[in-house]
């Protein structure tokens, strides 16, 4: 079964982002860029299905900027085959990546797709669940655990009262959520190894996708910030503030 | 043209996230239906009928949409996409399941976790965990949206009478089944809407500390929240978890005990009315957003609590 799996290069999840003094957008130059950490979960599982001989091959896919090189170059220490770029300078939004990847899906005959949950910088949480509609497989988001057994795999998936579990049929997509594994640090073997595994570039134009971005952003702004209180000393005076100066008790 | 609102509900009643998503719509039309799809949920069709401001709730009843599956319930809601300029769900985990599919089959964007409505195709949403704001304008003809609960009060759940239109189910899926759930079941209040929340994080140390917690949520009519570290480290169940990539919520009164306040966790309750935060490191960041903070080892201090919270019911 050839597993594919999409990522994306993000802020730095440690990264305190800054809005542009004009609202236009993010500032997010000479700021540490990542692969994202759901995308290196999805990557993880990927790998370790393939140690467990039911992938045959994992192949990582990233779009936008030259730079996403060094994203999949991660993926490819951690374990992936090869990788993918589709290269574009455009802003690609949810929509436009799920039509992507349906492209690369039918060009190298994928039969799972698994991804990051969402991406910490939109945090949108969509294009796992677009793709999904688009190829008319089944999807489930938000995977804790995934067992394959034949052409079926069982997830069971954290939701907001607890744990569900589904049943899918091959091919699907799924979401990974934080808990699904923890991924392994490259070793610098394998670092050096995954700059010589295949990585091919391709334009979306090749793929036939038109990635013109749907949303305009009009502004950013940053939330009013919370200011920080008082100290208090002990437990009663807690109580005494909250019931008497809060008034929340 | 109207607005659909996709019911949250457990197919005997509505979830009170939909209020808030039913308060969204009105801002965008002034025809507000809710779909009901679920199983013998006539029950929860009745009580949409009754929310404040819904003009008519559509019931599709059938076995296969007992559970929110995405398979079954998008191709119902694109079904019925032609009368309604904005579809919108709540932004729970079974809405941000579904509405991404939705919006796919209807080859427009999908628009995530809104918390504000500025006109009817211009939307505030939250990204990078909550610290940047985007204003964002959709120019498709039909806007499919997820709300964040916490961005607009509750619609009454009295005082509507809207017709109940039973409408035809939709086909079924053979690629997915549902096989099972295991949901938390407690006398508490549940976690998303609570007006106060006692959450731990990892400074608590076990999960059988947990108790301390619950002890002090049940003197204060609360909830019981975590923060990552506390569900990555088994000391409660996930969906205690508040964050980025948990629940985020905004109740009136958040204590944050041995939590040291990360960027991902400040995103799931920054916006809480009050927040209290105990912690024995000073240097810990969610003091920088604690409106009381008390430094000290929380095993003293909640002990201290509960008996000063005694004493305030006894005053």
């Amino acid at each position: 079964m050839k597993v594919l799996v999409p990522v994306k290069r993000v802020v730095d999840a440690n990264v305190k982002v800054r809005v542009k003094t004009d609202g236009s957008g993010v500032d997010i130059a000479n700021v540490k860029l990542s692969i994202n950490p759901f995308d290196e979960i999805a990557v993880e599982e990927a790998v370790r299905l393939k140690e467990a001989g039911v992938a045959t091959e994992v192949v990582a896919v990233s779009g936008g900027v030259a730079g996403c090189q060094e994203t999949l170059r991660t993926a490819m220490a951690i374990g992936a085959d090869r990788g993918i770029l589709v290269e574009t300078n455009a802003e690609l939004q949810p929509l436009a990546v799920a039509k992507l990847l349906k492209a690369l899906v039918g060009k190298e005959g994928v039969e799972l797709v698994i991804l990051g949950k969402q991406a910490i910088d939109d945090d949108a949480n969509q294009v796992g669940q677009m793709l999904a509609a688009m190829l008319d497989w089944p999807q489930a988001t938000f995977a804790s655990k995934i067992t394959f057994a034949q052409d079926l795999v069982t997830v069971v998936r954290e939701v907001d009262g607890g744990l569900e579990t589904l049943e899918l049929k091959l091919p699907a997509v799924i979401s990974v959520d934080l808990r699904l594994n923890t991924p392994r640090y490259a070793t610098l073997p394998n670092i050096m190894k995954a700059k010589k595994k295949p990585l091919q570039s391709m334009t979306p134009e090749s793929l036939e996708v038109d990635v013109r971005p749907r949303l305009a952003t009009l502004r950013m702004a940053e939330p009013p910030k919370r200011q920080a209180g008082i100290k208090v000393g002990n437990a009663a005076e807690l109580v005494d503030k909250l019931r008497d100066e809060a008034k929340v008790i | 043209m109207a607005v659909l609102v996709i019911a949250e509900h457990d197919n005997q009643s509505l979830k009170g996230a939909t209020l808030n998503t039913v308060t969204a719509a009105a801002r965008l039309g002034d025809d507000v239906h809710i779909l009901v799809a679920g199983y013998n949920c006539r029950a929860v069709a009745e009580q949409a009928a009754k929310v404040a401001g819904v003009t008519k709730v559509r019931l599709a009843d059938a076995e296969h949409y007992a559970h929110p599956l995405a398979e079954n319930w998008a191709p119902l809601v694109v079904g019925l996409a032609q009368g309604y300029t904005h579809l919108l769900a709540p932004a729970t985990t079974a809405g941000k399941n579904l509405m991404p599919r939705v919006a796919a089959l209807l080859d427009v964007a999908q628009i995530s976790e809104i918390v504000a409505v500025e006109s009817t195709d211009t939307f505030v949403r939250p990204i990078y965990a909550g610290n940047v704001l985007a204003t964002v304008r959709s120019a498709d003809s039909v806007k499919v949206i997820t709300v964040r609960g916490t961005g607009f009060g509750a619609a009454a759940a009295e005082g509507g009478t809207a017709p109940i239109e039973t409408i035809q189910p939709g086909a079924r899926t053979s690629a997915c089944r549902f096989v099972s759930q295991e949901l938390t079941r407690s006398e508490r209040p549940e976690l998303s809407g609570a007006r106060r929340v006692v959450s731990g994080g990892r400074g608590m140390g076990s999960g059988e500390n947990f108790k301390l917690l619950e002890e002090i949520a049940d003197k204060l009519g609360a909830a019981v929240g975590a923060s990552r570290a506390a569900v990555d480290a088994g000391f409660v169940p996930n969906d205690y978890q508040v964050g980025q990539t948990g629940k985020v919520i905004a109740p009136e009164l958040y204590i944050a005990v041995g939590i040291s306040g990360a960027i991902q966790h400040l995103a799931g309750m920054k916006e809480s009315k009050v927040i209290v935060a105990i912690n024995k490191d000073e240097e810990a960041p969610i003091f920088q957003v604690a409106d009381y903070g008390l430094v000290g080892d929380l095993f003293q201090v909640l002990p201290e609590l509960s008996q000063a919270l005694d004493k305030l019911k006894q005053a």
